[in-house]
């Protein structure tokens, strides 16, 4: 009799909890509650892989479950923010949606690996993650002075080819998968409940955007946007949230200004190493790391704009 | 305390002496770390034992210190003598000691080009030098280096918009400086959207490597005649761009020819009007 219940009482506390981390939550994540039930993470302004935690992060509790909107730039990460989950609600994690295919936004995918989680994307995810995921895991592998294997990339189980409709419990979320703007896979969120629109990358504030995917397109993308009436977005890189439509403006004048003085320089003849030294470095003193993107930017807008008719 | 100002002289001379030996030898031990590619094998693989002179009198290569984007690196080879009959640059080899398949291209040229100038963009893997070696047509060879920090450039992802790059296949953009004078070098520029792809890049879910997609040959002719034309590779940026001259003496078409690896064939024409 006793020895039964010895092997009870030792097998409760073995037992893991399911989904519980060996580790057991040593690190939570900081979380700001911006509306009922919606949570962000924010990031620290960084180049990705010179730092942790760089993107605005976060997730939405439902009556029945919770869907997480982005897992961070690293296992660790991803940890984190899933501990932090558990410390606010009892509900389990149903969706993990990633808003886009970039390192800083998917790398914490595997902390939330379990049966009844499901990975949704942009229809476009899944191509970027297999093109991109090798230099990905490469360089995140010499920030962690470790090898990652394959198993860190986590392709979506869902794929959204223009709208899904989830429903967290009393909670309903739309998903818009966006033609090519910030990246070629960018995925928007919102809240109905709270009129909450989760941009993530398609609007950036203090941090330079980061122009991935096409310049026109997002521009467009962006006034299409305005007119959605929310109480607030949150961007994939600033503030936790901000008002809207105002909070787009900053994004809108730097990829106008890029896009404008990249067409005129085209124009006369200059070539992409003259363009590269010259093009809107007025809006220099108005982004943080300017100098870590803002080449970039202009080397994706001129060799996008030089096939313009 | 008092110190001559000879003493200070003196000492700091012998400072700088000190740094400028030391700087040498520095120079000295990374150029020999820097060349070891090309000294050990690379040279005598595409030339053999032909002298080769260092310099830039001849052409000048042009090249960022520190890539931004090592996928798409801009670099210029300036001409530093004029296309004659009497003496013409004849070929450019461009060579990247530290990209797979290092022959980045070869590029062709005639008297008609009135300059043997040419703008490029090219996929830097690694750190490493990037060489431009002119042949003159009395057979000289003549070399301009420059080091170029970046890496990945080849097995880097592709473009940012795929979608975009495969609706536009083969299409070609030509623009040439204004205004055009009949009998003067005129600068132009020959865009063609393709995805040239270095089948390094591994897709992450098969584990595969993409298949290799790039041009191999280009060549651009005037009313016939043979202006431009290059063997080419994938360490040519996606959407490969050529900057070079030519002469026109006359109203007349450019016309261009692309063949591909899959043994595609693209073509362009553009039509050049000088001034009367």
């Amino acid at each position: 009799m006793i020895f039964r219940g010895l092997v009870l009482v030792l097998l409760l506390i073995v037992w893991p909890e399911p989904g519980m981390p060996a580790d057991k939550c040593k690190h939570r994540a900081e979380v700001v509650e911006i509306a009922a039930g919606i949570y962000v993470r924010p990031g620290k302004h960084a180049v990705v892989f010179d730092s942790e935690a760089v993107a605005n992060i976060g997730f939405i509790v439902g009556n029945r479950c919770v869907a997480v909107i982005d897992t961070g730039g690293s296992y660790a990460e991803g940890q984190a923010l899933r501990c932090t989950i558990r410390s606010v609600t009892a509900q389990p994690v149903c969706f993990v949606i990633n808003t886009h295919a970039h390192p800083d936004h998917i790398l914490g995918n595997p902390a939330f690996r379990e049966p009844g989680v499901f990975y949704i994307g942009h229809a476009n995810l899944a191509r970027a993650l297999a093109l991109r995921g090798t230099v990905y895991l490469q360089r995140a592998a010499q920030q962690a002075g470790r090898p990652l294997g394959p198993e860190h990339i986590i392709l979506p189980d869902l794929s959204v080819d223009g709208r899904l409709r989830l429903d967290l419990g009393e909670r309903v979320l739309q998903l818009v998968a966006h033609s090519t703007a910030h990246s070629d896979n960018d995925l928007s969120v919102y809240d109905e409940k709270t009129a909450t629109l989760w941009l993530s990358d398609l609007l950036f504030m203090e941090h330079i955007p980061v122009v991935d995917g096409n310049l026109r397109g997002w521009l467009t993308l962006l006034e299409t946007l305005k007119d959605k009436p929310a109480r607030r977005v949150v961007p994939g890189h600033g503030p936790v949230q901000a008002a809207w439509p105002d909070a787009a403006s900053d994004t809108q004048r730097y990829l106008s200004t890029l896009r404008d003085e990249t067409r005129e320089r085209i124009a006369r003849g200059d070539d992409l190493r003259q363009a590269q030294e010259t093009v809107a470095y007025g809006e220099r003193t108005r982004w943080q790391l300017f100098d870590s993107y803002h080449k970039r930017n202009i080397i994706a807008a001129y060799t996008e704009l030089e096939w313009e008719d | 305390m008092s110190y001559s100002l000879a003493e200070n002289t003196r000492s700091w001379r012998r400072v700088c002496l000190l740094v400028a030996i030391l700087a040498v030898s520095a120079t000295v031990v990374a150029g020999s770390d820097e060349d070891s590619v090309w000294l050990g094998g690379l040279r005598a693989a595409y030339f053999g034992e032909r002298p080769i002179v260092q310099s830039d009198d001849v052409i000048e290569l042009e090249a960022p210190e520190r890539a931004e984007d090592s996928a798409v690196v801009p670099i210029r080879i300036k001409a530093r003598i004029p296309q004659t009959d009497e003496r013409y640059i004849k070929t450019i080899t461009l060579i990247i000691d530290m990209n797979p398949g290092q022959l980045a291209g070869r590029f062709h040229f005639t008297p008609k080009n009135g300059r043997a100038d040419l703008g490029l963009r090219i996929r830097v893997n690694a750190y490493g030098p990037v060489r431009a070696i002119a042949e003159t047509n009395d057979g000289k060879l003549f070399m301009s280096r420059r080091f170029v920090k970046a890496s990945g450039g080849c097995s880097a992802a592709v473009g940012t918009d795929i979608e975009a790059a495969k609706r536009r296949l083969g299409k070609m953009k030509f623009k040439t400086d204004k205004p055009v004078l009949p009998g003067e070098p005129l600068a132009v520029q020959l865009r063609v959207s393709h995805p040239n792809l270095t089948g390094l890049q591994m897709d992450q879910v098969t584990r595969l490597y993409t298949t290799a997609h790039y041009l191999e040959k280009v060549t651009v002719s005037f009313e016939g005649q043979a202006v431009f034309s290059a063997e080419t590779g994938f360490s040519l940026s996606e959407n490969p761009s050529f900057r070079f001259y030519f002469v026109p003496d006359s109203a007349g078409e450019l016309h261009a020819e692309v063949i591909d690896t899959e043994g595609l064939r693209f073509t362009g024409q553009y039509s050049v009007t000088p001034e009367e």
